[in-house]
């Protein structure tokens, strides 16, 4: 066990010198945040339809009923989940489960045949604006002759002023500011990237440069030497995420609502992901052009479809399962609940397995993959 | 415990079509050095390699050290050092870095003092701070041979460790591998240099993946049957195109200022020659081959590098 670690050791030493001597690639791990931040500061606007909705309906009525399908013609409402309790429909707002949950209170249809416009509440997970503004828009067109048949069919005459006063609350981030959208979720691409690609990069140059020959006519196994590389990474990849979340909180003042010790946990995972697939890579490229060529192929996808630069559910369904396989989808809306929602451990549990069990696999695949020999 | 440091039989390795190395078997007893010698592409490097541990053969056995080679190459590791051709220590290291990585990798206790006594031995004391990447060939060579040897194994596998370096450094590098092997060290060094062949107690050619030819430097000579004839004179070297392609004669070669006229039919060889001795002005002797003659006539007899 102590001469593991220390083999561990001695691979660890090795590359946190040669980080040290290599100052432009540690120059660029650290310039590459603060430039991306500025770059992508403000973006993106799209325009997904059926998300996700729960309903909580009070008193059933034909009413309620016709509303919901006027919702659900909207082409934005696509009512997944029945809820009885308010608090149950918070839960799947604050998982992410659903993006809105339509409230249609007690007297709905009382007030409403007696002329009054009665209200309904629409909660949105406004944590990411882009997804859920359009939806909240459409409903304030709702026409007014939505409910004219049910009712002149009740024997009440058709009101010609707004049928109803939805009231919005938008959950998470009142304003719609994309800014509080896309930082955190910079975070997870920038991590992405940096990581994947320098641990990718750690273990071809070896090869390239003939070392590793050296390296395999030592007693070091692969466990150790992906121990070893992987760990001083970790460290580069926390000092990422301190500038990240400083110009998050002072440069875009976004909220951070949730436990950062849980987010920095969150972090450790996802960066251990992140260079596990890069040592996947070093495992498969026979030189840098090469490690560099498959690090971007894994990074186009993880940035189109993992909801960063385009809301998840606007996506065709094979492009969302696509989108579930990469780590960054996980991680943007684990980052997202714990710092614009305030996700606490049991909100987060459904987006962690997931990095656990790519964690395992990648790991298990690199670790097979790793030559022993020079065949 | 057996006392051959090498013990292989039937080693073969091929890369796609290519045969690399077949059955080569070598048996080569503890504290002796033994030269490995052949021509570009011969084997050399896959053998060396598989007798680490870096390479599997496809077919073969036998052991290294008393290990097998098949199935304990981690234990082989750990007391064997290999050099490899090419310079594979981290060039963004210093000298004392490198030597401290290599320490912690063997997981060797007193690193500091090993570290110390290993660059005190090779005087590279001054330099201990110097990036490896920085260092001229010869001061990259001592480097890897303290590395090799900071471990201290008990068989150390050279591979061409003086390619490329000048002939003061080679020598000091003979001479340490000398003092070595009087402490117990065994050692294969594969070269191309004749001196260096000399310099072995024993010599194995490899040509084409196959051994063909083994023993001390006489026996090789002698189990040649070469027959040379060596020409003095001025404008010797003018003889040269004459002489090449006669019958009888097998090889000639300029070297040393002198020609090396060479067959493996003596009969032959004096009828071919003896216009020629009757030109005034040269001296021609009849002597034993050198090392170099009988390589030469080998490598020829292998025919044009296949690879």
């Amino acid at each position: 066990m102590i001469r593991w670690l220390q083999r561990t050791w001695a691979v660890l030493i090795k590359e946190f010198i040669q980080m040290r001597r290599d100052r432009l690639t540690f120059a660029m791990l650290i310039g590459i945040p603060i430039v991306q931040l500025t770059l992508f500061g403000y973006a993106i606007n799209t325009d997904p339809k059926n998300l996700p909705a729960a309903v909580h309906i009070i008193e059933e009525s034909r009413f309620s009923r016709t509303l919901l399908s006027a919702l659900r013609n909207t082409g934005y409402f696509e009512f997944t989940h029945i809820v009885t309790t308010e608090a149950e429909g918070a839960k799947l707002l604050k998982e992410g489960t659903v993006a809105f949950v339509v409230t249609v209170p007690a007297g709905f249809e009382r007030r409403l045949l007696r002329g009054e416009a009665p209200q309904i509440l629409i909660e949105a997970d406004a944590s990411d604006p882009s997804a859920a503004s359009n939806a909240l828009a459409a409903i304030a067109q709702l026409p007014a002759t939505v409910f004219a048949r049910d009712l002149s069919e009740a024997g009440a005459s058709p009101v010609a002023t707004v049928p109803v006063d939805a009231v919005i609350h938008r959950s998470f981030n009142p304003e719609g500011i994309s800014a509080y959208n896309i930082v955190p979720g910079l975070l997870g691409v920038i991590l992405t990237m940096t990581m994947v690609l320098i641990t990718a990069l750690a273990v071809t140059r070896e090869i390239e440069r003939g070392t590793m020959e050296n390296l395999l006519a030592m007693p070091i196994t692969p466990g150790q030497v992906m121990m070893g590389k992987i760990i001083p990474y970790i460290f580069v990849g926390y000092i990422q995420v301190m500038v990240i979340l400083i110009a998050a909180r002072f440069l875009f003042h976004v909220p951070m609502i949730g436990s950062l010790t849980l987010l920095s946990g969150v972090l450790a995972l996802f960066i251990a992901v992140n260079l596990a697939v890069g040592f996947t890579i070093s495992t498969l490229a026979r030189n840098q052009l090469q490690a560099m060529q498959m690090t971007f192929f894994f990074f186009l996808p993880s940035i189109l479809l993992s909801g960063f630069m385009f809301p998840f559910r606007g996506m065709p369904v094979w492009a969302q399962y696509i989108g579930e396989a990469l780590p960054l989808t996980h991680f943007l809306r684990l980052v997202r609940g714990i710092l614009l929602k305030g996700a606490g451990p049991l909100e987060t549990a459904p987006h962690v397995w997931p990095l656990l069990l790519m964690l395992t696999l990648v790991t298990l695949l690199a670790m097979n993959r790793y030559r022993r020999t020079l065949d | 415990m057996t006392a051959l440091a090498i013990d292989v039989r039937g080693l073969t390795k091929s890369f796609g079509p290519t045969r690399a190395v077949s059955d080569v078997a070598i048996a080569m007893p503890k504290g002796q050095v033994w030269g490995f010698l052949g021509p570009n592409g011969s084997g050399k490097t896959t053998t060396l390699r598989m007798l680490c541990g870096l390479l599997k053969p496809d077919a073969g056995e036998g052991t290294c050290l008393g290990y097998d080679i098949l199935a304990d190459s981690a234990r082989i590791k750990r007391e064997v050092g290999y050099m490899t051709q090419k310079f594979s220590f981290w060039e963004d290291l210093s000298i004392r870095e490198n030597l401290e990585f290599v320490a912690r990798a063997y997981s060797l206790g007193r690193m500091n003092q090993r570290v110390d006594e290993a660059i005190e031995r090779l005087g590279l004391g001054h330099r201990q701070r110097q990036l490896a990447g920085a260092l001229s060939g010869g001061w990259k060579q001592r480097l890897a041979l303290a590395a090799c040897i900071l471990h201290e194994p008990k068989l150390l596998l050279l591979d061409e460790p003086t390619a490329g370096v000048d002939p003061q450094a080679r020598r000091d590098f003979w001479d340490q591998i000398h003092h070595l092997s009087a402490e117990g060290l065994t050692v294969l060094v594969s070269t191309h240099y004749m001196d260096e062949a000399e310099r072995c107690d024993r010599i194995v050619y490899i040509a084409y993946g196959n051994v063909v030819a083994r023993g001390t430097v006489q026996e090789v000579i002698t189990s040649s049957g070469l027959e040379t004839w060596i020409v003095e004179g001025e404008g010797v070297r003018q003889l040269l195109t004459e002489l090449s392609g006669k019958p009888g004669i097998d090889h000639v070669a300029y070297f040393g200022a002198v020609l090396h006229v060479s067959g493996r039919d003596a009969a032959a060889l004096e009828r071919a020659i003896a216009t020629f001795r009757a030109l005034p002005g040269f001296t021609w002797t009849k002597t034993r081959p050198s090392l170099e003659d009988v390589f030469i006539d080998l490598m020829q007899r292998q025919g044009a590098d296949k690879r």
